[in-house]
């Protein structure tokens, strides 16, 4: 990449017995606009054991990778420092570049200095430039006493579970038949089909809703490949990374439960229409109506529109309820899919009758991308567009003799006030995260401040979570078109793929180990296991714990247990925290 | 997005900043103090955290250490009841902390340099305000270090 700005400072001979590479990252300015890169080099290049210590413009660049890699080849270095953003995000990355420089991935070491650095003290300089070099010089502390380290392998199941029956599942579903895998369904409802099942036509290809998960079932129910379970849901999950053991509850509360012994999970469980609150906008008034509702209204009439008994000859849509709140109130986010499906709804609507009148009251309209045409479509067929101001929203009121008037001051026509009598309001609500709490108790899923699911990287790992194995797709994660929850569920079935095909995986060694010359046999620590991965074992002349390195999770549970302080945690040892400790408390703030 | 916490000046030159030590965890309250950071909150530059798998793993020698060494407080930021490894990581944890408690007691600092609480993966604002009212008390206190 040509806005690399790579800095060579002259390399120290090293002091001590190890070569380390010291990389400090501009983040473009996310860190260096508010830490001295610069100065966090200088005050660290001289602190022993440092071969190389550069800035880089953005450290995960391919350019930059390839200079690191370089810099480990021709300095022989033994040790990785790099300084940028969360370890969530590029420990992979880096890794990589430590194994193919041929340094043992285990030897990095990740400093954050952006999420708990830069970004936090944006108005303090100096304390964040004193505090990056003390984070730096705590990973330094720490690769000096790193060993290499070898990942463990297991195998896999080549078996898939899929929570969530509706587009973003069945496609998944398919898809991960399609590359060979086993796959299990799990649909809460007694029929497969989600949303997408009561939705008319759609936008663009004009096929039904109900049409395209016609297909998709038949497609799934040809696939001997697939098992299908509704009227279930996961109720337990154990077991770790490639080899879950997940309990499926068929039949509703108090029945008994099924083993589906699986190597990913892919949870497609959808979202929820937004309820406005009564009173929002007119809601609960007669004629006041939501999305969902009207387009069921509009997607079952073969003709003009009647409510209730009487004609339809107007409507007016209010944008954005529930969604991009500024107010106090949740949901700050944009639903996606409401000003589309809106806009082609009325133009389904002038299709049924040309004549109907229809207002459309928006904050903002996004038919964005190739929805576009849409907005042409029905301002051509007839449609008006109001726009409001957020700080005074339309209001809707039943006269006295039963008509709904909806008022609204229009930014386009230099805020007139205008009174437009209509036969139906619409409430153009949005997206809302399921209520699953048990689900994310079992499955232990991060959400959002929005209280959907999270991703690891919205750009970078947009269908992977934290906890390995258990992706997510479709509005789970947030709001999304159907077109859009399809490309996350193929996305997920590539993971999955990736994950399982190969029959095993590496998972990293950073399990507790027993130095055994310190080990007293005294037998404190075998009962702090609840995985039982803690045994005496004999040799010819004493006893002393062992740790089996694949029943270990890696918690470190059992370390403040032993006595003798005999047991560390591979990756986290005590020569390593307490060099991070000492490094630190040692820089001034 | 949550409102960022009212941005603090920086301390004039020669006040004391005490030195928060935070022990975190990978995969729960580390992506909680992430949040912090991206929602662009606020909290004192003293403030430094390393990340571990489990609370319930530290040495009570690393929290001692932390403030013979120059921190003047140590906070963990247990998962709670959310962990994934134990499901008595929060009796774990508070165990590790009670003998690091009387540890500093013994050798005459005040325990209240050490404070325990649970930051969930999304507790951004929480953790801040942990934070912020930890360093008020920790200035009121003194450094840990004579």
């Amino acid at each position: 990449m040509s806005d690399e700005t790579l800095t060579p400072t002259p390399a120290e001979e090293a002091e001590g017995g190890r070569r380390i590479g010291v990389y400090v990252c501009h983040c473009g300015g996310n860190i260096s606009d508010y830490v001295d890169v610069e100065k966090v080099i200088s005050d660290i290049r001289e602190s022993g054991d440092v071969v190389v210590s550069r800035t880089t413009m953005f450290a995960c660049s391919d350019a930059s990778q390839q200079d690191i890699e370089a810099d480990i080849k021709a300095n022989n270095l033994d040790g990785l420092v790099v300084a940028s953003c969360s370890p969530k995000l590029h420990t992979y990355t880096f890794r990589g570049v430590a194994s193919r420089a041929g340094l043992n991935p285990y030897e990095y070491t990740q400093v954050n200095i952006r999420e708990q650095c830069s970004w936090v003290h944006t108005d303090d300089r100096e304390g964040a430039t004193a505090k990056a070099t003390a984070l730096v010089m705590a990973g330094i502390g720490r690769t000096r006493n790193t060993i290499p380290l070898e990942p463990m392998v297991v195998d896999t199941i080549p078996h898939t579970l899929v929570i969530g029956g509706g587009i973003a599942g069945l496609r998944a579903a398919i898809g991960l038949a399609d590359v060979g895998l086993r796959v299990t369904v799990v649909e809460r409802e007694l029929s497969l089909g989600g949303w997408v099942k009561q939705l008319g036509r759609m936008y663009p290809h004009g096929k039904d809703g109900r049409r395209l998960i016609e297909d998709l079932v038949a497609k799934v129910k040809s696939r001997p490949a697939i098992t299908v379970l509704t009227g279930a849901e996961v109720v337990g999950k154990a077991g770790s990374f490639g080899n879950y053991h997940v309990s499926v509850r068929v039949g509703g509360e108090g029945a008994g439960t099924i083993d589906v012994a699986v190597g990913s999970i892919v949870v497609a469980t959808g979202f929820e229409a937004y309820t406005p609150e009564e009173g929002e906008l007119g809601f609960g008034t007669e004629g006041v109506i939501t999305l969902p509702e009207f387009k069921e209204l509009v997607d079952g009439a073969s003709g003009p529109l009647a409510w209730k008994g009487r004609p339809v000859r107007s409507v007016a849509y209010i944008y954005c309820v529930g969604s991009r709140n500024t107010a106090g109130c949740s949901n700050a986010y944009c639903s996606r899919f409401c000003c589309a499906s809106t806009v082609q709804t009325a133009v389904q609507v002038s299709g049924l009758d040309p004549s109907v009148r229809q207002f459309h009251l928006y904050r903002d309209m996004r038919t964005y991308g190739k929805f576009e045409p849409l907005y042409t479509e029905a301002r051509d067929a007839g449609s008006v567009f109001l726009k409001f101001d957020n700080d005074e929203p339309p209001t809707v009121a039943m006269g006295a003799n039963g008509r709904l008037t909806v008022t609204v001051r229009d930014l386009l026509t230099e805020r007139t006030e205008l009174a437009l009598p209509v036969d139906l309001v619409v409430l153009v609500t949005g997206m809302v995260p399921r209520e699953n709490a048990e689900l994310v108790d079992v499955l232990k899923l991060p959400k959002g401040a929005d209280g959907f699911f999270n991703e690891i990287h919205p750009k970078l790992r947009p269908v992977e979570t934290v906890v390995d194995g258990v992706l997510i797709a479709g509005a789970c994660q947030g709001p999304k078109t159907s077109a859009e929850s399809v490309t996350q569920a193929l996305a997920s079935v590539t993971q999955s793929a990736a994950i399982l095909k190969k029959g095993f995986t590496e998972l990293d060694p950073l399990v507790a180990v027993v130095d055994a010359d310190q080990c007293t046999a005294c037998g404190d620590c075998l009962t702090t296991c609840p995985y039982d991965a803690i045994k005496m074992s004999e040799s010819a002349d004493r006893h002393f714990a062992t740790i089996d390195a694949a029943s270990c999770k890696g918690c470190g549970g059992c370390i403040p247990y032993c006595p003798e302080n005999a047991i560390d945690l591979l990756g986290y040892t005590d020569a390593e925290v307490t060099a991070m400790i000492t490094n630190m408390a040692e820089v001034p703030v | 997005m949550t409102a960022p916490a009212a941005a603090e000046p920086g301390a004039p030159a020669g006040e004391f900043v005490p030195r928060i030590l935070v022990f975190s965890t990978n995969n729960i309250s580390d992506p909680g103090v992430d949040l912090a950071g991206s929602s662009h909150m606020h909290y004192s530059p003293g403030v430094n955290v390393i990340s571990l798998p489990c609370t319930s793993g530290i040495r009570p020698s690393w929290i001692t250490h932390a403030l013979e060494a120059g921190y003047d407080g140590v906070f963990i930021a247990t998962d709670g009841e959310e962990c994934a490894y134990l499901h008595d990581c929060a009796k774990r944890s508070n165990r590790v902390v009670q003998i690091a408690q009387k540890t500093v007691k013994e050798r005459g600092m005040d325990p209240g340099r050490i404070r325990v609480a649970a930051i969930c993966s999304v507790c951004a604002e929480p953790f801040t305000k942990h934070m912020t009212t930890f360093s008020a008390a920790l200035k009121a206190m003194g450094p840990a270090k004579a």
